[in-house]
C-alpha cells in the first residue's frame, strides 16, 4: 500500500517508539515568540537543562507588539517586559531573533515562510495553534503548548502519538469573488469545529493546486479551526518557485537536490486515508460567520440557520443576531484586514484592487495590518499604501494586532468587526466585541459600504 | 508534576459546548512570564461583567456548586494552543475535567500539567450534568488506575481511555522532558543518519 504525504514526512522523522505508547518525533525547525516561550525558558533554567539545538530555533516578536510607533519604547509594562525577556532569553541561548523593528520581523507564520525557513518535508512546531499554516509547503507543522516548547528546547524532539489521516478534496472551478478564505470557511462550516480532531488533514484537488502559496497558507492556517492539528498541501512547482532564492532556502545544486527529494513527497495513488471528504468548487460562495466559532459560517447570500441547541442560541445572543435572518445590509463600524490568515501581500493587493478609486464609509474604522516588515515594505513599493491612504484606510505596522487584541488594537464592546482573522470567539478582538470572519475582498467591500453587501451580486 | 491516582470530589457543571481557550483565559492575561496566578482570571469574562461586578448567573459563582472536578460540554478546550488555559484551570483548583470531547492541544497541555482529561460518552455526560444540577452535593470518584469515573454510592459509572504511557506519567508524576533527556543518545544517532 502506498503512503500519504503525511506518512512520508512523519515516518522519516521518527527517532524511536515507546512500546504501546507515543513515538519520539524529531523536529527540524522550532519557531518561538514572546508569549508562549518565557515559561519554557524558565523551566529549563530551573532544571539546569541547556537548549539542545539553538541553531534550529528562530524567534520573532509578534503577539504582543504595538502596531503604531514601533520605534518608540512600548508603553505597556507587561508587554515590554515580555519582549525584553524574549531578547534576553535568545541572547543567552544563542537563538536568532528578529525583534520588533527588524526588517525581517513579523507574525511568525508570515515571516518564516517569507524567509524560506519553511520547506517541504520538514517537521516544524511553534507554541501557537496556527503553526498549521506552514503545511502549505508540504511540511508537518503544528502548534504546541509551553511544556512541549520546553521539551523541544531540551531535546529537539516531542513524544507524540501519530495522528490519523484525513483528506479534503475540492475540485472544479471557483466562482468569481471566491477566495481561499472562502474555501476554508466553507469546508469548516460543512464539517464543524471538531471534525478534524485527532487527524492531520491533506487538502487535495485542482482548487488547491491552482492556488498561490499565499492562498494555500490561508487554507492550511485554519485547519486547527476544524480541530485538525495540521493541514498539508503537496509540494509542487508553485512551491519550488516560491522558495527559490529566499534567504534560508537551499541554493544552487543543493536546491536542485532538495527539489528532487521534495518531488517524492506527494501522496501515492494507492495510499489510504482514515477519513475523506470531497466538495465541488462550484458550490462555494463568499462566506461570512454569524456565531462564536469558525464553524458557524454561511454564504453571504444565505440566512442564519435555526437551531434549538442552547449553546447555539447562547452564541447568537452574544452576536445579537436572530436565527433565520440575513446579514446583508447589517451596518458595520470596524474592519480588520490582517492576522496570520490574511496579511500577506496578495491579500492587500486584492483589497487595494477593490478599494482603488473608492472611499471607506464614514462610520467605518478600517485597520490594515501587514503580516511582516517585508509585506509592509512591499505594500509601499507597489503603491498600495497610496490607494489605502486615499480611501481613508489606516495602514499600521506589522503584528498579530486585533486578531487576538493582546495589544491596544481592540474592537470596542458590542461592536461588530468584519475581520480577515481566524477566530470569532467571544471577546477575541476585545471584551464584548463581535467578530464576523470573512475574506479580504468581503472585508474591503464592507469598509467601503459601511455594511455587509452581497459581494457576488455586486461583482456581477 | 504532581502525581494523580484517585480523586473523590464534588463537581461543577459547565453545560456549554465548544468552550475555547480564549474563554478559559482571555488573551489580555497572557502577558505574564511565569506559570502562577492564572486561576485568578480563569473564565474571567464569564465570571465577571464588563463593569467588574460578579456575574451571579455563571456557574463558578454559584455557591451551591463546588469541587475539584469541572464537567463541561462537548469539544472542550478548542482554539488557541495557550497552555495558560491548563495552568488557569489547575491554579483555580481543578484536578479533573470531564467532557464528551477534548481538543487535541488542550488535552496534551492538561496531561503535561497533572490535570486529568476524562472523556466520556455523550449520554453519560448529559446524565451527569443533569445529576449534578439536580443534586449539587453529588460526589464523584475518578480512578486513574482503573480508568473509571463513577458517582459515589450508585451504579452510575463509566470507563475512560487514556494513553498507557501518559497514565504511567501521571501516576508517577513524571513528565516528557525526563524521558526525552534520557533518549539523547538515540536522538543524536538519528541526527547523524537522517534520511531526508
Amino acid at each position: 500500500m502506498g503512503k500519504t504525504l503525511f506518512d512520508k514526512v512523519w515516518d522519516s522523522h521518527v527517532v524511536s517508539a515507546i512500546e504501546n505508547g507515543p513515538q519520539i518525533l524529531y523536529i527540524d525547525k522550532h519557531l518561538i515568540h514572546e508569549v508562549t516561550s518565557p515559561q519554557a525558558f524558565n523551566e529549563l533554567e530551573e532544571r539546569g537543562i541547556p537548549v539542545f539545538r539553538p541553531e534550529q530555533i528562530v524567534a520573532t516578536a509578534d503577539h504582543n507588539t504595538p502596531t503604531l510607533n514601533q520605534d518608540q519604547p512600548i508603553k505597556d509594562e507587561l508587554s515590554r517586559n515580555q519582549l525584553e525577556q524574549l531578547s534576553e532569553n535568545c541572547k543567552k541561548n544563542n537563538i536568532i531573533l528578529y525583534e520588533l523593528g527588524h526588517k525581517y520581523n513579523g507574525i511568525v507564520h508570515v515571516m518564516a515562510p517569507e524567509l524560506g525557513i519553511t520547506q517541504p518535508g520538514m517537521t516544524m512546531v511553534c507554541g501557537d495553534s496556527h503553526t498549521s499554516t506552514h503545511g502549505a509547503f508540504g511540511t508537518i507543522a503544528f502548534g504546541i503548548g509551553t511544556s512541549q516548547v520546553a521539551q523541544v528546547f531540551a531535546s529537539q524532539c516531542l513524544l507524540l502519538t501519530k495522528p490519523k489521516s484525513l483528506r479534503v478534496s475540492v475540485n472544479g472551478k471557483l466562482k468569481n469573488g471566491v477566495l481561499p478564505k472562502d474555501v476554508i470557511l466553507y469546508i469548516i462550516s460543512k464539517l464543524g469545529t471538531n471534525s478534524g480532531t485527532g487527524y492531520f488533514c491533506e487538502y487535495a484537488g485542482n482548487v488547491f493546486e491552482d492556488m498561490s502559496m499565499e492562498g494555500r497558507m490561508t487554507v492550511c492556517n485554519m485547519s486547527i479551526e476544524m480541530g485538525a492539528r495540521g493541514g498539508m498541501i503537496a509540494p509542487d512547482e508553485t512551491t519550488f518557485a516560491y522558495l527559490e532564492g529566499r534567504k534560508f532556502a537551499p541554493k544552487d545544486k543543493d536546491f536542485e537536490k532538495k527539489v528532487a527529494y521534495w518531488k517524492t513527497l506527494p501522496t501515492d495513488i494507492d495510499a489510504n486515508f482514515d477519513k475523506e471528504y470531497s466538495f465541488d468548487a462550484a458550490d462555494i460562495e463568499p462566506m461570512i460567520t454569524y456565531g462564536t466559532n469558525p464553524g458557524m459560517g454561511i454564504k453571504i447570500s444565505e440566512t442564519i440557520p435555526v437551531d434549538e441547541n442552547p449553546s447555539f442560541k447562547k452564541s447568537l445572543a452574544y452576536m445579537n443576531f436572530e436565527a433565520g435572518e440575513s446579514l446583508i445590509n447589517k451596518p458595520i463600524n470596524f474592519v480588520f484586514i490582517g492576522s496570520c490568515t490574511n496579511s500577506r501581500i496578495e491579500d492587500f493587493r486584492i483589497a487595494a484592487d477593490y478599494i482603488k478609486g473608492k472611499k471607506k464609509a464614514d462610520n467605518v474604522t478600517a485597520w490594515l495590518v501587514p503580516g511582516s516588515k517585508q509585506v509592509e515594505a512591499q505594500i509601499i513599493e507597489e503603491g498600495l499604501k497610496a490607494v489605502f491612504d486615499d480611501a481613508g484606510f489606516e495602514l499600521r505596522q506589522p503584528g498579530c494586532s486585533a486578531c487576538l487584541a493582546m495589544n491596544d488594537d481592540k474592537i470596542p464592546q458590542g461592536e461588530y468587526c468584519v475581520s480577515t482573522s481566524n477566530r470569532n470567539f467571544e471577546g477575541r478582538q476585545g471584551q464584548g466585541s463581535r467578530t464576523i470572519l470573512a475574506s479580504p475582498l468581503v472585508a474591503a467591500a464592507t469598509a467601503v459600504e459601511g455594511k455587509i453587501i452581497d459581494i457576488m451580486k455586486h461583482l456581477n | 508534576m504532581e502525581k494523580f491516582t484517585t480523586l473523590k470530589s464534588r463537581a461543577i457543571p459547565l453545560n456549554i459546548e465548544n468552550v475555547d481557550t480564549d474563554q478559559i483565559i482571555p488573551a489580555r492575561f497572557l502577558k505574564a512570564t511565569d506559570r502562577k496566578g492564572f486561576g485568578h482570571n480563569v473564565f474571567r469574562d464569564w465570571r465577571y461583567k464588563k463593569d467588574g461586578s460578579v456575574n451571579s448567573e455563571f456557574v463558578l459563582n454559584d455557591a451551591k456548586y463546588s469541587g475539584q472536578i469541572l464537567v463541561a460540554g462537548d469539544n472542550f478546550g478548542c482554539g488557541s494552543s495557550r497552555e495558560h488555559a491548563a495552568w488557569a484551570i489547575t491554579d483555580f483548583g481543578f484536578k479533573v475535567v470531564v467532557s464528551s470531547f477534548f481538543a487535541d492541544i488542550f488535552k496534551g497541555n492538561a496531561l503535561n500539567n497533572g490535570l486529568l482529561p476524562v472523556q466520556v460518552s455523550k449520554g453519560f455526560l448529559s446524565d451527569l450534568l443533569k445529576l449534578i444540577a439536580s443534586n449539587p452535593q453529588t460526589e464523584l470518584e475518578v480512578s486513574l488506575e482503573n480508568q473509571t469515573i463513577s458517582v459515589k454510592d450508585s451504579e452510575f459509572t463509566e470507563d475512560f481511555e487514556i494513553d498507557a504511557y501518559k497514565k504511567t506519567c501521571m501516576i508517577n508524576g513524571y513528565d516528557d522532558i525526563d524521558y526525552l533527556i534520557n533518549s539523547k543518545k538515540l536522538i543524536e544517532a538519528f541526527e547523524a543518519h537522517k534520511t531526508y
